[in-house]
């Protein structure tokens, strides 16, 4: 009996992992300027990958690789944040130097 | 189970190609980026459900491999555009 439920609750996340990827993409389109969608694809898309990672451990054969999935997870996480703050911080930079030469 | 995973990965692709669609449109070239980073989330998610899928374990590697060269990519970005970005408050002006 635990096994299906078990299953069930892998399709569960699974599939709320899908629907947050799915908002965030929709959010890279939705969304007026660049440093809005920054945001909305930074949180959504990582926040997909842990549900997707979350359907996947029970699955998983063996608690190393687990840990493994886990991990891959957790540097998704670092590397998007940094990479968000860099672009965001470039679009700023840019915007300030075009705002300079419009008052210029 | 893997009908459903191999549904979810069939989704999770459909999404990388509409990615595209944000390289084709994005007005500036942040945007673009925006989609490489796209592309770096769900292609280590749809790698992480096939590696599941189809019992293939070198498939984890892949994943955590692309999640790393993707912050390779945006930083060689930011780099490249910082520096026109600082040239500019310069004063100085460079060809981009």
């Amino acid at each position: 009996m635990s096994d299906s439920l078990i299953m069930l609750l892998q399709a569960l996340l699974l599939v709320i992992g899908c629907l947050f990827f799915l908002v965030g993409t929709l959010g890279l389109f939705r969304l007026p300027d660049t440093l809005t969608r920054i945001h909305a694809l930074t949180k959504a898309d990582n926040l997909g990958l842990g549900f997707v990672v979350l359907g996947l451990l029970p699955s998983v054969p063996g608690p190393a690789t687990a840990a493994k999935i886990l991990l891959i997870w957790l540097i998704a996480l670092a590397a998007s944040a940094t990479a968000a703050h860099l672009v965001a911080r470039t679009v700023r930079a840019t915007d300030a130097s075009r705002d300079r030469e419009e008052r210029a | 189970m893997t009908l459903l995973m191999d549904t979810v990965a069939v989704v999770l692709l459909l999404l990388l190609v509409v990615g595209l669609l944000r390289i084709w449109l994005g007005p500036e070239p942040a945007d673009r980026m925006l989609a490489s980073q796209l592309f770096a989330s769900t292609g280590v998610a749809l790698l992480l459900v096939l590696a599941e899928s189809q019992a293939q374990p070198a498939l984890r590697d892949v994943a955590l491999v692309l999640a790393l060269l993707a912050v390779l990519s945006t930083v060689a970005f930011v780099t490249r555009v910082m520096q026109v970005a600082r040239a500019d408050s310069r004063g100085e002006r460079r060809d981009v």
